[in-house]
């Protein structure tokens, strides 16, 4: 059994990485996640693995996708302006099928914004900045903990479906302290010598490209991608429940909001309020049905967010048509964290205007 | 004596290899190829010194073997 | 006894297609690249990077590993491979304004890390693939589909001198420009080309060749009006030659 360390969630994420069997890693600094790159410029070459800093993160994504075509664990991490100039490296990966992880840590923006927590990159990270039809299979933790079982999680998913994974993580969990456990990498390693580029010896020439001149074949290649995004929906879709049976009020919530949002549930099924919290952490694919599962015998849904309501779409897009209950959200716009009293205070009113029976199906 | 294996489909008539040969064994066919181009044509008539000068040139390698 | 003096490399596939326009030096360019990798022994060990321009569809002649990079990244994408598998043999097959305007400072920063590559660059000064629009390397006066009265330089810039800026980077092994415009010069390119591939395989830094290729097709030229062109206005500008030889110094 490994011992528990107090961990700081970048070195968390950077220690998951290297324990995960990482061989290649590129980036460039931003806050609030350089401490990754910086301990992974030391421990890399100990072992013997490839450390990149990047003149750019258009050069760090590229990197990667040069790793990841020859079938090895690579890596890079960055955050919101950075991770938006890696969108058209990204679109490239998702297009070429290549495995690699991609470690975003929120900081708030528009622009360069600042490092203050935020949750202003859902859409970056699930919507994407990139052309074409192409998703970013998206995980997100929200403890120290999380952000390593995570990162292996990611590494796993990565290579057996052959697809850029991302890590979503923000400012405060990048930074947070917490006790955490760098477990042994829990998956099977996936062969990838069936497909990845390491010279045509004793067989022919291999080629990674999204380019494509058949229109039938392009078609017929991205539908083939967008069945791997069904399959890691049914295989890899991980949620927290808690106390969602038999509540009236279902908050939703991803990532560090979430552990908030669930000490204010906590504190209000204490008083007797019938309410739950559901935590999707896989974010992309979206879980939609087990959104509208769970809708189905509550009444109205809280989404909180720290942002300006992202994830508030594809909860509103999962119960379309299927549930007529309200969703209500609350968040601002990166900055500052919210407090479980702040949380407490927006359940009650929520509670008081469903028991006051304030909703009608009209208000969808 | 030389001569040289060309593959008349794959030419596209530049004729940088009827130019650069040095004992003007290449010249233009009077017939078209698949790809509807005047492909270069080796005359057995002339003296050709197998000195592979005209593959070297070729950017389409349709010139697929030189012998000497 | 007839001897087989000159066949197709094994580094072009059997059923390659040339992708090109009729004339168009890429071609060639392309099949020398093959016989180095053939003669050095290096075929089954290679990953070659295709960039974004006329050579896009590299893995339609190369009989060796690709992968397609963005426009521009080609030497980032060379840095990600060679680092994650440093006993391949990598090389990357870039237009001008893949490596000189949109991949510049990837080209500079991988360069100036010395990766242990090989970057092989068609300045045919133009972008060809778009349809002959003013790149980095235009002339002054040449006339492009954006350039219509001329390249001028109080509107336009200059052009830029590729290896002549390459040979300052610290960590670039060889750099030689070399043209394609007659059989001895075809014979003299493919002994740099080697040379950089050798710069590489000796682990002393990144080998660059910059070939001055022609574009018939957007510059409205034969193929031979094309070389030329080559040899004389480009050539006058862009001065063919051994830039930096640490492979022979080496030795
Ligand atoms: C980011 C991006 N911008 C623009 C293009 C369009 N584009 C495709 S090829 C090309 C020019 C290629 O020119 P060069 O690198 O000189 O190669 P050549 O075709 O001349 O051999 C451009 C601008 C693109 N594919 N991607
Ligand atoms: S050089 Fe090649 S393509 Fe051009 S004419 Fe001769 S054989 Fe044909
Ligand atoms: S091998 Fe030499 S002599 Fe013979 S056709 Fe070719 S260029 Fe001419
Ligand atoms: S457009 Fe120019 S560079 Fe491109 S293949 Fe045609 S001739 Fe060659
Ligand atoms: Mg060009």
């Amino acid at each position: 059994m490994r011992k528990k360390e107090l961990l700081k969630g970048n070195y968390a994420i950077a220690k998951a990485a290297v324990e995960a069997g990482c061989q290649s890693y590129f980036a460039y600094p931003i806050t609030p996640q350089s401490e990754i790159g910086e301990y992974l410029s030391s421990e890399m070459p100990k072992l013997g693995r490839a450390y990149v800093s990047a003149e750019s993160e258009v050069a760090a994504i590229s990197m990667l996708l040069g790793a990841g075509s020859t079938g090895v664990k690579a890596m890079t991490s960055s955050s919101s302006c950075a991770v938006a100039l890696m969108q058209e490296g990204l679109s490239f990966i998702a297009g070429d099928e290549i495995p690699c992880v991609l470690v975003s840590v929120m900081r708030a923006g528009p622009g360069l914004g600042y490092i203050y927590p935020s949750q202003g990159d859902y859409f970056q990270t699930t919507k994407g900045g990139g052309n074409g039809d192409y998703k970013i299979i998206t995980f997100a933790p929200s403890s120290v903990q999380e952000c390593i079982d995570l990162t292996y999680k990611c590494f796993y998913v990565s290579q057996k479906y052959r697809t850029p994974v991302c890590l979503l993580a923000d400012g405060m969990l990048g930074q947070m302290m917490e006790p955490a456990v760098i477990g042994e990498y829990p998956y099977e390693e996936i062969d990838q010598s069936g497909w990845a580029l390491d010279g045509a010896k004793n067989r022919e020439a291999r080629h990674i490209a999204s380019i494509e001149r058949e229109q039938e074949t392009l078609r017929q290649r991205v539908e083939k991608i967008f069945e791997k995004y069904n399959k890691i929906l049914e295989n890899e879709n991980i949620f927290e429940k808690y106390e969602t049976e038999g509540a009236k009020l279902i908050i939703t919530a991803f990532g560090s909001i979430a552990r908030i949002a669930k000490a204010a549930v906590k504190l209000a099924r204490k008083n007797g309020l019938k309410v739950g919290l559901f935590r999707p952490i896989l974010l992309n694919p979206f879980p939609e049905e087990t959104v509208a599962e769970i809708a189905e015998k509550a009444e109205v849904i809280l989404d909180i967010e720290l942002n300006c309501g992202q994830m508030l779409q594809d909860i509103k897009a999962s119960i379309a048509g299927k549930v007529k209950i309200p969703v209500k959200f609350y968040g601002r716009p990166a900055g500052v964290m919210m407090t479980v009293e702040e949380i407490y205070k927006q359940i009650e009113n929520c509670y008081r205007e469903i028991t006051e029976k304030k909703y009608g199906t009209a208000c969808i | 004596m030389g001569r040289i294996v060309l593959n008349r489909d794959r030419c596209k008539a530049c004729y940088i290899c009827v130019d650069s040969c040095p004992n003007k064994v290449l010249e233009a066919d009077e017939k078209v190829n698949a790809l509807g181009y005047y492909p270069a044509k080796f005359n057995a008539d002339k003296k050709c010194a197998g000195c592979a000068i005209c593959a070297r040139v070729c950017p389409d390698m349709a010139i697929e073997k030189v012998y000497r | 006894m007839e001897q087989l003096v000159y066949k197709k490399p094994d580094s072009i596939r059997d059923d390659f297609k040339i992708t090109f326009c009729p004339g168009c030096d890429h071609g060639v360019a392309v099949r020398l690249v093959a016989e180095v990798l053939d003669e050095l022994g290096v075929r089954e060990n290679t990953i070659g990077i295709a960039s974004v321009g006329c050579s896009v569809f590299s893995y339609d002649f190369f009989n060796v590993d690709i992968v397609e990079a963005q426009h521009g990244r080609s030497m980032a994408v060379a840095t990600g491979v060679k680092r994650s598998k440093p006993d391949k043999i990598v090389f990357t097959y870039q237009g001008d304004g893949d490596l000189a305007s949109i991949g510049i400072a990837e080209t500079i920063h991988a360069m100036t890390r010395g990766e242990k590559v090989t970057a092989i660059c068609i300045n045919n000064t133009t972008y060809g693939m778009t349809g002959g629009q003013a790149g980095p390397t235009t002339l002054l006066g040449q006339v492009t589909t954006t350039t219509t009265q001329g390249r001028r330089a109080d509107i336009n810039g200059y052009p830029i001198k590729i290896s002549e800026l390459l040979k300052e980077i610290e960590g670039t092994a060889y750099v030689a420009r070399v043209t394609l415009d007659s059989p001895q010069a075809v014979v003299n390119a493919k002994k740099c080309i080697k040379k950089a591939f050798e710069a590489q395989i000796k682990g002393l830094g990144t080998g660059f060749v910059e070939i001055l290729a022609t574009c018939p097709t957007n510059w409205k030229m034969t193929p031979q009006q094309a070389h030329e062109r080559v040899r004389g206005e480009m050539s006058d500008v862009f001065k063919p030659g051994i830039y930096k030889d640490k492979v022979s110094e080496a030795k």
